[in-house]
């Protein structure tokens, strides 16, 4: 029986020549991220060092990226706290992939891992967060870990007791419609498979659908997939991913062949046609609660926010900017732009759709994640409808259990700021292209 | 024997367990009191009016959503017994790194107020005195959970390959 992507990359980072789903392996790692987040692990590494008379060193400090983005300028002083023993900490350990919070090279930490070509296709991504999954997009098997499970990762440089996940191979068919984008594909798919379809497993994209989407895109679709509850996503590499890892993200390094085997197994192979497919919109209070947008049109929603390691890339603001340049958003609604990094930032900047956005009422935030895990900006209030591109809209999600989110994509959230209700964006922005052919 | 004192539906994220605007703690210890903040239990279990050793039951997917560890942590301090259906795979994994007391029964069947009795391989709710199959855990976990966590078991591993290291390397010195 020949293996899947995830397999592959397994076996090599195990020294196995095949490893089988099910099977409990033992993976190098050869990229270990945190965040805020760190400060726990911190704890917890020093715990594991309690009465061994070693000196508490990491195995390898190039090895392992620190970003601070969840709370960021600190919020309180006991995050400023947590901050500050962090820095202590990366410099004591040599730490060098560490992203302070400066508008030269700040970010959400998923933006930053892949835009500073930090992953590679084949690599072992483990990182301090469940939207880990994210750099799936480039090829490497990227997973969420929790605190101490982080601890000893930095202890011995391996995961301990990994089981191998299956794999469930979604087809992407068909091509996508006018203002359809990468996050309507993944809320149908989660959608269709529900919160908890994918638990344990790896969700492998194939298909014209993945094939046509740029990095961005497939950023965002791997993104998701922990909101079906995978282990990870995975596009396998191609063109596309060494084009973006040479232009965008400053890497040279040599192409590698990394494919599923014919005769792979798949656990469930799931088909998709995205040549139909309306925009989608997630309605509270779970991610799974998707519907198309003819659903949600006309509610009324209170702010709207553009941003996080979903959406928060220049294709998003792009499109929020073309939607919006020279009109105004409603009266109704406050609009927060968190753009996922400060490269993304200054490109926006440079192209004017920051201008474009600033100008028709938005309120451009400082990039990182921003109201996205609800601890400081733009929490909602009481009774208040949010309309967000982030992933998650679970009660309390932002901040406030009384409140609602739906979620959508860039074009669906800066379509309804201009009416303060969800709105259609192709109702505003037509496909000049469509139309002359029609 | 083990009192019900939570019972709670499918899909109950990180973000109800432990609200994420009290991810700024460190200890393990700071979490407890903000164990289902936004919760009626909240208050119970801050006046003490919940003894240790309780459980919760839960439907399926319990934990979804982000990895924050403090959602174990907390409930692992008061004790807790969590009974679900299924967990999402990195709760899951975090619980049983810190040896938060968790059991996978796909067919639990109880409400508030029950008792229910563990055995090795079922559960007995002794108010209906119905029996539930539990899934046992996967063996490469269980020997986490027997060697008392993976603080312990890193530490462990630590010591002994630190140990042949050195005398690897006392072997290699040129005298
Ligand atoms: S933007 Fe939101 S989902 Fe992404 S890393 Fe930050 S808090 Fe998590």
């Amino acid at each position: 029986m020949g293996m899947t992507v995830v397999e592959k990359i397994l076996a090599m980072a195990s020294g196995q020549s095949v490893v089988h789903p099910g099977e409990v392996v033992e993976p190098q790692v050869d990229l270990a991220m945190s965040h805020e987040n760190a400060a726990l692990v911190i704890n917890q590494f020093h715990e594991i060092f309690k009465g061994t008379n070693l000196e508490a060193k990491v195995w390898n400090p190039s090895k392992i990226a620190i970003i601070f983005d969840h709370r960021v300028p600190a919020e309180s002083a006991k995050t400023a706290t947590n901050q500050k023993k962090v820095r202590d900490f990366v410099r004591e350990q040599g730490i060098q992939k560490f992203h302070d919070i400066r508008g030269d090279e700040g970010g959400i930490c998923h933006q930053i891992l892949a835009e500073s070509g930090y992953v590679l296709p084949g690599s072992v991504v483990v990182g301090t967060d469940s939207h880990t999954t994210t750099h799936g997009a480039l090829g490497a098997f990227a997973f969420g870990v929790g605190a101490t499970e982080m601890a000893s990762i930095w202890t011995l440089g391996r995961v301990l007791n990994v089981e191998v996940p299956g794999t469930i191979k979604i087809n992407i068919h068909g091509n996508m419609p006018w203002l359809v984008s990468a996050k309507d594909i993944i809320l149908a798919i989660i959608g269709k498979i529900s919160a908890q379809g994918a638990n344990f497993k790896v969700l492998e994209f194939h298909g014209e659908g993945v094939d046509n989407l740029p990095t961005s895109g497939r950023l965002t679709l791997c993104n998701m997939a922990v909101e079906a509850g995978a282990t990870s996503g995975i596009v396998p590499p191609d063109k596309e991913t060494w084009r973006y890892l040479r232009e965008e993200a400053g890497v040279d390094i040599s192409e590698i062949v990394l494919q599923a085997d014919l005769d792979a197994h798949y656990d469930q192979i799931v088909d998709i046609d995205i040549s139909e497919l309306e925009p989608q919109i997630a309605f509270p209070h779970t991610v799974d609660n998707v519907h198309p947008l003819p659903d949600a049109l006309g509610l009324p929603i209170d702010q709207v926010m553009i941003g996080s390691c979903t959406n928060g890339r220049l294709e998003d603001i792009e499109i929020a900017a073309r939607i919006l340049h020279g009109r105004s958003i409603s009266r109704r609604v406050r609009m927060l732009v968190f753009p996922a990094s400060f490269r993304v930032y200054r490109k926006a900047l440079q192209a004017g759709f920051i201008q474009d956005l600033i100008e028709a009422g938005a309120v451009i935030m400082n990039p990182g994640c921003g109201p996205c895990l609800g601890v400081h900006e733009g929490v909602l209030g009481d009774g208040e409808r949010g309309l967000s591109t982030t992933n998650r809209n679970f009660k309390g999600r932002m901040g406030n259990p009384n409140a609602e989110v739906f979620l959508c994509s860039p074009a669906v959230a800066a379509a309804s700021a201009l009416t303060g209700t969800i709105t259609d964006p192709r109702q505003i922005l037509t496909n000049d292209a469509v139309n002359t052919k029609a | 024997m083990a009192r019900v004192v939570l019972t709670i539906g499918n899909d109950i994220s990180t973000d109800t367990i432990y609200p994420g605007r009290y991810m700024a703690t460190v200890l393990p210890t700071e979490t407890p009191q903000y164990a289902f903040a936004d919760l009626p239990i909240n208050q119970k279990l801050n006046h003490h009016e919940i003894p240790p050793g309780t459980v919760i039951v839960a439907g399926e997917n319990f934990g979804c959503g982000s990895s924050r560890e403090q959602a174990a942590s907390a409930l692992k301090g008061w004790d807790f017994i969590v009974v679900a259906k299924s967990f999402a795979r990195i709760f899951f994994q975090n619980a049983i790194n810190l040896g938060l007391r968790i059991i996978i029964c796909p067919s639990i069947e109880a409400k508030e107020g029950d008792e229910l009795e563990f055995y090795p391989d079922h559960i007995i709710n002794l108010n209906t005195q119905e029996s539930f199959a539990i899934q046992p855990l996967p063996p490469a976990r269980q020997a986490l959970i027997d060697g008392g966590g993976l603080i312990a078991y890193t530490r462990q591993l630590l010591m002994q390959e630190r140990k042949s290291q050195t005398t690897e390397s006392a072997k290699s010195a040129p005298f």
